[in-house]
């Protein structure tokens, strides 16, 4: 819909007085006309803007208007709006209600937006090497306007997202959730958790203070124990395994913690894994749509009405 | 619904008396309320603090559900003719309403609510309690205890009863692909999308005591070890010039050297062979009465259990009627998850903690 142009017409008049030379009026009477005109222009279009959702710049960005009660504007104010479609336009009326899903799932990723909001943030002062990184820590506590806020609230995020994230698969169990047609999602999401760690153990290291230190040297020492990969491990020493070759060398960039260490980590956990987590996140999320939506609460099936396993 | 009555059998009676008299002694027995508060306090152990409140407390929320779902589901059972009309849930309905809502707003505006309360819960949580900084690393000053990250100390713990290459490689895979192929091996088709434990009570079970191991293990791991990863218990001082002395010996020498062994003449069994053998026997012996236990657990209907007349086999009907649904291949690869991870961590806590055992098998390559 155009939005109303009420002063066409007066645009048109004015015209025709400013044309009409011989008229005889005055040059004060014609300016005062058409600046009369001109208000009665502006009076009418602020009018018009009253509604802001009838301007054309609203309609560019929201397409539909949102607040109506007619129900096709509320599926399309889902549908038609990048950041909500992932929502069917419709859900199951009981499964609004909170205790049935905890909101667990919703409120991991919600988290994993605030950890990526004040990570970016704390990538502006935070330099991954020997000599900086500490100091660039004592920095942020002590100088930096939030600093102290911004970094204990991502290390608060962080520990809260393992927790939801355990306690989203421990109802997921409870309800069933796992269960045809949702079996791979269910594998989707354990990826996820282990990714979910993986991120918080990466980011252990880099304030390169003792706790970070020690909690990574006590964690990558178990890696050469691998099997066959690891230079203590089953089968390494007659595979040649040695400090220097082993999958621990791989993981820390040397033989012990140290920079090369700090720079592995910070690059998997700013870039590496949060992107792998991404692309897993898009695919556990599309798989909840395709696989219909949340799983219940369903209606509850009798043992009697059991159905026979199909034989092939 | 009928109003709950708080009914005080002698029973119960008995229980929370001796519930309360075991919290009594528990607080009378600590000794260093510092030490304690010093590691409850300390801000990176805080989520498991929080876990111990969050979890019991999200558990009583599935089980009230599950409960209500499973009194509903033995009303129909009972009634057909009322299972042909009901709506088969246990939240109001009635006909005429709509079966399905809008997702904007009746979805949405709680999502946004609930990132309301996260943001101000971590606000509050960030202003109050400060991320923990320690002296600059350095690798000449080694941290006693050195810990790993709380949601780690599982793996961390499982070290003083595994050689790390099962604790820190093998039994994390094992985990991690038990968990994957879980919606496999459960060949249940009920309780898709609802609450229940009647009708699944193995399943979830399973997983629970899973979970609640990993939590144990953190929770020793945290509280418990100490200065030397030795074990002091809560609300004993860190003494960091405390020494154990390790008694801990393997299965085969504490079997020949005992008074049974030398009788039986089996000092054979420390021999290369010897041990490499018997090892391996025990080791298989642990997977075949583990599979037994498993199977027996599977399929027992532990209300029709007796000692006198001794009835300890009772099959569940519905339990049977599952377990002809599941493949051969979703029955082994259960079994092994199974044995392997939720029998094999308890068990060799026990031997090393209460039996001083340190290997049942010794090779030249491995030891278990």
């Amino acid at each position: 819909m155009e939005p109303e142009r009420p002063d066409q017409p007066e645009y048109k008049e004015t015209k025709q007085l400013t044309g009409d030379e011989t008229a005889g009026s005055s040059l004060v009477e014609k300016v005062r006309e058409s600046g009369m005109a001109l208000k009665e222009r502006a009076v009418g279009e602020v009018k018009s803007y009253k509604d802001p959702q009838d301007t054309q710049l609203w309609k560019s960005i929201f397409r539909v208007s949102h607040d109506r009660s007619d129900p096709r504007n509320r599926s399309l104010a889902i549908l038609s709006n990048v950041f909500l479609h992932l929502h069917p336009a419709k859900i199951n009326r009981d499964a609004v209600r909170y205790p049935f899903t905890w909101g667990m799932g919703g409120i991991t990723f919600y988290l994993f937006i605030v950890l990526t909001f004040t990570g970016v943030l704390l990538m502006f002062y935070y330099h991954p090497t020997k000599a900086d990184a500490f100091k660039d820590i004592l920095y942020l506590e002590h100088d930096v306007p939030f600093g102290k806020l911004l970094r204990n609230m991502h290390r608060w995020a962080a520990h809260l997202m393992v927790i939801t994230t355990w306690l989203h698969m421990f109802r997921v169990v409870l309800t069933g959730s796992y269960k045809r047609p949702r079996e791979f999602n269910w594998g989707v999401g354990v990826v996820l958790l282990v990714l979910t760690l993986l991120l918080s153990f990466t980011g252990y290291l880099l304030p390169d203070d003792q706790l970070g230190f020690w909690a990574v040297t006590v964690g990558t020492n178990m890696a050469r124990a691998t099997p066959m990969l690891g230079s203590e491990g089953p089968f390494g020493v007659q595979l040649g395994m040695t400090p220097f070759n082993d999958v621990r060398f791989g993981l820390l960039g040397g033989s012990i913690v140290d920079s090369n260490a700090l720079l592995r980590s910070y690059i998997w956990h700013c870039i590496g894994i949060p992107l792998v987590a991404s692309i897993f996140m898009a695919v556990h999320f599309w798989r909840i749509r395709k696989d219909g939506g949340i799983s219940g609460p369903a209606p509850v099936v009798l043992e009697s009405e059991m159905k026979a396993v199909k034989k092939k | 619904m009928a109003k709950r009555r708080f009914n005080l059998s002698k029973g119960k009676l008995i229980a929370l008396g001796v519930l309360v008299a075991l919290v009594v002694l528990a607080v009378l027995a600590v000794e260093d309320w510092h030490q304690l508060w010093k590691i409850s306090s300390a801000p990176d152990n805080v989520p498991i603090v929080a876990m111990l409140f969050l979890v019991p407390i999200f558990t009583w929320m599935g089980i009230k559900q599950s409960l209500a779902n499973d009194r509903l589901i033995k009303e129909l059972e009972q009634d057909p003719k009322l299972a042909k009309t009901h709506h088969r849930k246990v939240e109001p309905w009635r006909p005429g309403w709509a079966r399905e809502l809008h997702v904007w707003p009746y979805l949405v505006r709680i999502e946004f609510l609930v990132a309301v309360i996260v943001t101000v819960v971590l606000f509050v949580w960030s202003i109050t309690l400060n991320a923990p900084l320690e002296e600059p690393a350095n690798p000449n000053l080694t941290m006693n205890p050195s810990k790993a990250p709380w949601y780690f100390l599982g793996l961390q713990e499982m070290l003083v009863y595994f050689d790390p290459w099962i604790a820190g490689v093998v039994m994390p895979s094992l985990i991690m692909v038990g968990l994957m192929v879980f919606p496999y091996v459960d060949s249940n088709p009920l309780g898709n999308g609802y609450y229940t434990l009647r009708q699944r009570r193995f399943a979830i079970g399973m997983f629970s005591v899973g979970f609640l191991q990993w939590l144990l293990l953190i929770v020793i791991g945290t509280f418990i070890r100490g200065p030397g990863w030795i074990w002091f218990w809560p609300g004993q001082t860190w003494d960091h010039n405390a020494v154990v002395f390790d008694k801990n010996i393997d299965l085969h020498d504490l079997i020949a050297t005992s008074w049974i062994g030398k009788t039986l003449q089996l000092g054979f069994l420390q021999s290369n062979w010897g041990k490499w053998i018997f090892g391996g026997l025990v080791v298989g012996g642990f997977y075949v009465v583990g599979a037994l236990f498993f199977h027996w657990l599977m399929t027992v209907d532990f209300k029709r259990i007796s000692l006198r007349p001794l009835h300890l086999f009772p099959r569940d009907p519905f339990e049977r009627k599952l377990l002809e649904r599941t493949s051969i291949l979703q029955y082994v690869t259960f079994q092994f998850f199974a044995i392997s991870v939720l029998l094999a961590m308890p068990v060799k806590l026990i031997l090393r903690l209460a039996l001083t055992i340190k290997y049942v098998w010794v090779t030249p390559w491995f030891n278990i």
